[in-house]
């Protein structure tokens, strides 16, 4: 691979990135990929009525408490991130 | 195996509610979107009473709507965000009475996807422009204009885009004609995604920003932005700007930020106010659980505004704001009224509220007042310190207010929703039906219905009288031309006619000029104001001044049949010769000189309507007992010569030309159809080429067994026939397409229109000796529902094997149980605390219940009588036990004594599932199955979701384990266990010794019991992991299932494989064998796969009409019921899938989803035809419709006539 092909293919690796949130990378850390995991789902069921209503009704809730606190958990929803280790 | 889809009923739930003047008339409609379909709904203003005027399956999921009008336009559009990656601009055209796409404008992925818009929609109020969003990131702007020709056009995307930020809501705000301005509650992941500590989580902020679309320099700033309470969930825009010819401002602009327990007045660089939202005062209530606006509508009316706000418990809001100019004053909030938690709700104009409900049936409120003047407490912002803000982080302190019935608003209508079906089944237990009905058992909470669906239209009697004796034909009739009502009710009996006149009431009259000693054939009121009776001996033509002209019939013969219209009569003499009148200019009936003779008996006789502005109908269609059907001209030119002829398989009883709209055969003019009815119980329809007299295109129905009666009568102001055999019929236009249904009704031996004063849409039928007049209320409607009230959410029901009892279990999460609610409310009258009695005892079915914290279950099994139609007896559970799967279960060691074996789980949570233990209660049928005895409890680790009988014992999944229970004394005892499963087990299936296990997350695996060994082997299962909801066996080697994503499918196993594992007699083999993909040795082929749009909660295998073929019948969450029909030769395959595909290309989706991608959603569509879509092809308009005939060798009528078997063989809708 020459050089300049390198770069230009890093660069629209790089604008995948940053235009598509989600997408991995060979790097990816467990903690990212499930965070990534979960904001999709969370989505996902707030974008299927169907979904919501299924998850609504086995919880007891309202559907708009549900898609609220779906939304909510997209903040962080697989706890905080791990400690880096300073090495 | 190749299955052909198709919806009997569609969706009924309601996402999505908009209201606006689609049809750009004065009148407002509501748009509802019902998943995948868009529906519009015209209030009638003087009835309160809602119709459809158009549904539309769009084919795609629809995620948000809102309505749109340009600047100084009368017209408003829907914009649709769906999963199509598009933004979609709908037009509905009243002339065609369809939605049509305007634009569609694509910006990403197909999908319903994190970061793609669709999922929020917001328009500026003076139509300038709209914002698309997604949950997180990707916020769109278009600008929105005309052109010179006044056409809408639309602009290319700006971007408004934040990274990791997760968007709550977005709205556009009123800022008059300054440069449009939206909202939107945004929160920032970066810090809280690299924070370890979780402190940044903590102080995550959720912020109010302001996006302004700056329409000189054509793009979109950030212009402010601002942290607001982190609970808030939902924005309501605020009326503001200023009026051009006054100054005065409309209101002050800016939002409400809605939050949990508080509602705060917000907008840029103002104070800001805050109100809580008021509480019930339930003893009961968990004083800690904050409450949520769910949904919110603002209405301007003249001069003045206020907000209706829905909290999650379903009460109403009123919310005011004191302004001056474009000052906040004082926000205020007051309790209004308590209706069902809506999705959305509208404020029409006409002073109507629509209420679309998340779960249940729809209502229409009207406004009787605006809870202006009333005792009300109300709370204003003003009343807390600095407006409420003194202290932003801490909560204002709780405000009460006492739920009541209604005040403010009044019931107008209600449609019928079965959203949700969480169970249902399929058989025939009410007498005297020869097709099976649906049970369902519908709703949520405490407006949970048990449902008994019947296919057929609603009738509603408002007269039925006993009659001195048995009438053979009955007929209703005006005495002048131009009268609004009909006069006189003729009744035929063997030997006399009876004529009765209508008036304040019905009574006998004499003076008619009517002979009463014979019986009668037909009558008709003919010319401007003269009446015509056709006796046996003659005819009988009375002037409108009592005068009566008379033919009499020949020597020696008597008239055996007729057919009248306004100005002509035919009548068919023994002599099997027909006699044809015509009523000349001067109101004299005259007789053509000629007689025809027709060679055999005649049967049946009918001439159509005189078409209008036109002196005749020229065709004359004549039954003769040698088994034909002729058309006779009664044109002057060519008189009584006969122009085509159609061989019938049986002597025709009955015949009967009717005028009537099908858009699928002539979007413009009515068709003139012939309708024939045999004596053997067939109807045959043919059209009539209104050219050259030519009969074509014959489509066949059975309708029952008796020979076949046709009645012409007014349905709407349209024609339509009434067809009487051992089930009556009515077949009608509704929505410019053929409809042809049964009517719930006991059998008619004849009928007739009836129009009275009380009742100016009737019919008037005949049932024996009793005289029956009645009504059908609701066209379009397929499927007539009977309700039996739940009180909790129902979870499964089965019907007793002989006692056709169902026992259904129901249960609620967060809601105490009664044995808990007692014990606390004991504890508060030991600890001497006030008890709100009046609050106890609010109907739950109208107010809720009062909401617990997780781990609370209140739940019961019931027994009802579905003939009946009533619950015989409820038994509640007790120690927060909730019970979740029931069986029948005869057990071999008590001489297979049935026994109703239960699955509960005591202080069960949901996620993750956890309980402190499941029970299975066995119980005994005491008084015939009316009764109930607890025989005994026996404790399971975890919670029991399905339950089966298999081979005189119980199986039972109880989480990951599969086990085998045989009937103890004290217990039931374990005697056969797999604990190899990876979630839990959700359904249960079996035939001989094999059981196919639905596991919730990794699809079907088939088990089986090898008895020697008493083992629990699984030998085969899936590739694929799916979240099974439902499954049935189709055969011994076939399942059908459902996911949690909308999806159905069916699997087969190997029959190789099959044989191999039954021959194999302790299981050793399968012990032994290696096992691929980490799971069982042998996998599964996938069959059928289908994307339904709809989560399948029930898949059975049935045959909905007697003597037809199986079919696979499935009902969805959102109340979608549809059914799965195998195909029966590779021909039709080949058919319906090319005109599947032509369906494709030529009906493209409303919101912009390419079809095959929407019905291959997860898994590439397989062998499933989408019925749905090809019965679109009646809609087409014509030239597209015989394109595609020709693409396939056939014609128009052909792909009509094929489309139309298909429906009627597999499920007579």
């Amino acid at each position: 691979m020459s050089s300049e092909l390198r770069y230009t293919a890093n660069t629209q690796l790089e604008h995948l990135h940053a235009r598509y949130a989600g997408t991995g990378h060979a790097d990816v850390t467990k903690y990212d990929w499930i965070t990534h995991q979960h904001r999709d789902t969370l989505s996902t069921i707030v974008g299927h009525p169907p979904l919501l209503s299924y998850l609504a009704i086995a919880d007891g809730e309202a559907i708009g408490r549900t898609k609220f606190e779906m939304t909510e958990r997209m903040l962080q929803p697989c706890g905080p991130p791990p400690k880096k280790d300073e090495d | 195996m190749h299955l052909y889809n198709l919806t009997l009923q569609p969706p009924t739930t309601a996402t999505q509610a908009i209201v606006g003047n689609f049809s750009g008339s004065r009148t407002q409609e509501i748009i509802i979107s019902r998943g995948t379909r868009l529906e519009l709904l015209r209030p009638d203003v003087q009835t309160g009473k809602l119709s459809t005027v158009i549904a539309s399956d769009v084919f795609g999921s629809i995620r948000s709507l809102a309505a749109f009008r340009l600047t100084g336009s009368t017209k408003d559009y829907a914009i649709v965000g769906s999963d199509s990656g598009r933004i979609i601009i709908l037009d509905y055209d009243p002339k065609s009475s369809s939605f049509v796409k305007l634009h569609q404008e694509t910006f990403g992925k197909s999908g319903a996807r994190r970061i793609v818009p669709g999922q929020y929609l917001a328009t500026d109020p003076k139509g300038r422009s709209v914002m698309i969003s997604a949950v997180e990131k990707a916020k769109l702007v278009y600008i929105l204009n005309r052109d010179a020709a006044a056409n809408l056009t639309i602009s290319s995307p700006l971007e408004a885009h934040k990274n990791n930020a997760i968007i709550h809501h977005i709205v556009g705000l009123d800022v008059g004609f300054e440069n449009p301005l939206f909202a939107a509650l945004e929160v920032d992941y970066s810090e809280s995604d690299q924070d370890p500590t979780g402190e940044a989580f903590n102080n995550a902020e959720k912020m109010l920003t302001y996006y302004e679309l700056d329409l000189g320099l054509n793009h979109v700033v950030r212009k402010w932005s601002e942290p607001t309470d982190p609970r808030a969930n939902l924005l309501v825009q605020v009326p503001g700007g200023q009026v051009a010819s006054t100054d005065r401002f409309d209101g002050p602009s800016g939002v409400l930020v809605c939050c949990e327990d508080h509602i705060i007045y917000r907008h840029m660089d103002r104070p800001q106010h805050r109100v809580p939202i008021p509480r019930r005062q339930h003893p009961l209530e968990d004083p800690q659980r904050g409450i949520i606006i769910v949904t919110a509508v603002m209405h301007k009316m003249k001069g003045a505004f206020f907000f209706l706000l829905q909290s999650e418990d379903g009460d109403l809001f009123k919310v005011t704001i004191d302004h001056e100019e474009d000052e906040v004053k004082a926000v205020k909030i007051k309790y209004f009224d308590t209706v069902p938690v809506a999705s959305s709700l509208c404020i029409l104009k006409s002073g109507f509220l629509f209420v679309a409900s998340e779960f249940g049936n729809h209502y229409l409120y009207q406004f009787q007042k605006l809870g202006d003047d009333d005792n009300e407490p109300e709370f204003s912002s003003t009343s807390y310190p600095a407006n409420g803000m003194a202290n932003p982080a801490t909560p204002l302190p709780h405000a009460h207010f006492r739920p009541r019935p209604l005040d403010n608003l009044a019931l107008a209508d209600e449609l019928e929703s079965l959203d949700p079906i969480i169970d249902s089944k399929v058989m025939n237990l009410l007498p005297n039906s020869d097709t099976p009905q649906i049970f369902t058992a519908c709703g949520r909470g405490a407006r949970s219905t048990f449902r008994t669906l019947r296919h057929g239209l609603d009738v509603e009697e408002s007269v039925s009288s006993e009659l001195p004796g048995i009438p053979n034909a009955v007929w209703t009739t005006k005495r002048r031309e131009d009268d609004e009502f009909d006069s006189y009710i003729i009744l035929s009996f063997v030997n006399g006619t009876l004529v009765l006149s209508i008036g304040e009431t019905i009574e006998e009259v004499q003076d008619t000029g009517f002979l009463s000693s014979a019986p009668t054939l037909a009558v008709q009121q003919i010319g401007a104001d003269a009446l015509l009776q056709v006796h046996p001996q003659g005819i009988r033509h009375v002037l409108a001044d009592h005068r009566v002209n008379q033919w009499s019939a020949p020597q020696g013969m008597t008239i055996v049949t007729a057919t009248t219209n306004k100005r002509q009569v035919v009548v068919a003499l023994s002599s099997a010769e027909l006699v044809y009148f015509e009523l000349d200019l001067d109101g004299q009936l005259n007789e053509y000189q000629d007689r025809k003779a027709m060679g055999s008996t005649i049967t049946a006789l009918s001439i159509s309507e005189v078409p209008e502005g036109r002196q005749r109908t020229p065709y004359l269609a004549v039954g003769c007992e040698d088994q034909t059907v002729r058309i006779v001209s009664l044109d002057p030119e060519s008189t009584l010569e006969t122009i085509s002829l159609q061989a019938l398989t049986a002597p025709p009883s009955t015949i009967c030309i009717a005028d009537m709209l099908d858009a699928s055969i002539n979007k413009t003019q009515p068709t003139t159809f012939v309708n024939i009815g045999l004596q053997n119980g067939v109807l045959l329809r043919t059209v009539l080429d209104p050219i050259n007299g030519q009969l074509t295109d014959t489509r066949t129905r059975f309708l029952g067994t008796q020979p076949v009666k046709l009645v012409r009568v007014q349905v709407r102001k349209n024609p339509a026939i009434l067809a009487l055999s051992s089930r009556s019929w009515l077949n009608y236009t509704y929505q410019n397409l053929m409809h042809f249904t049964p009517l719930i009704f006991d059998n008619l031996d004849y009928a007739w229109s009836f129009s009275a004063e009380l009742s100016p849409e009737g019919l008037i039928g005949i049932t024996g000796s009793v005289l029956r007049i009645f009504q059908i209320p609701k066209l379009g409607m397929k499927l007539k529902q009977d309700s039996i009230p739940l009180s909790f959410t129902p979870r499964k029901f089965i019907c007793h094997p002989k006692e056709r009892f169902f026992y259904l279990i129901e249960g609620d999460h967060r809601v105490l149980g009664e044995e808990a609610a007692n014990k606390r409310l004991q504890e508060m009258r030991q600890a001497k605390q006030h008890i709100d009695n009046e609050m106890l005892d609010l109907p739950p079915e109208l107010f809720g219940r009062p909401k617990a914290a997780a781990g609370n279950w209140a739940s019961a099994i019931r027994i009802i009588d579905p003939v009946e139609g009533k619950t015989i007896q409820t038994i509640t559970l007790d120690n927060n036990e909730a019970a979740f799967s029931l069986a029948f279960v005869p057990f071999s060691t008590r001489n297979n004594e049935v026994h109703l074996v239960v699955g509960t789980a005591q202080d069960t949570f949901l996620s993750p599932r956890s309980c402190t233990s499941g029970f299975l209660r066995t119980y005994r049928f005491t008084q015939d199955g009316v009764g109930l005895e607890l025989l005994h409890k026996t404790e399971t680790d975890d919670v029991p979701l399905a339950v089966m009988a298999f081979q005189g014992r119980l199986v039972a999944g109880v989480g990951k384990a599969l086990r085998i229970y045989e009937m103890g004394k004290k217990k039931l005892l374990r005697k056969a266990e797999n604990k190899t499963f990876s979630t839990a087990i959700v359904s249960l299936n079996t035939q001989g010794s094999r059981i196919i296990v639905g596991d919730m997350q990794e699809s079907i695996h088939y088990a089986v019991y090898k008895a020697p060994e008493n083992r629990l082997l699984i030998f085969a299962d899936d590739t694929q992991p799916r979240w099974i909801v439902a499954a049935t066996m189709v055969d011994y080697n076939t399942v059908a299932a459902s996911d949690r994503f909308g999806n159905i499918f069916v699997n087969r196993l190997d029959a190789k494989i099959s044989d191999q594992v039954d021959d194999d007699p302790t299981g050793a083999g399968i012990l032994h064998e290696k096992g691929i993909l980490m799971g069982a040795p042998h996998k599964t082929k996938m069959l059928c796969h289908f994307h339904t749009g709809d989560l399948i909660t029930s898949i059975h295998r049935v045959s909905l009409v007697a003597g037809g073929r199986e079919v696979l019948l499935y009902t969805g969450i959102h109340g979608t019921i549809g059914i799965l029909v195998p195909f029966v030769s590779k021909e039709d395959v080949d058919f319906i899938s090319t005109l599947e595909q032509h369906m494709r290309t030529e009906q493209g989706s409303l919101v912009g989803r390419d079809h095959l991608s929407w019905r291959g959603y997860y898994v590439p569509v397989k062998a499933v035809v989408d019925g749905d879509l090809c019965e679109t092809y009646a809609r087409l308009p014509g030239s597209k419709q015989s394109s595609i005939a020709g693409e396939l060798d056939r014609t128009v009528g052909e792909v009509l006539k094929k489309l139309e078997q298909l429906r009627v063989t597999a499920s007579g809708f």
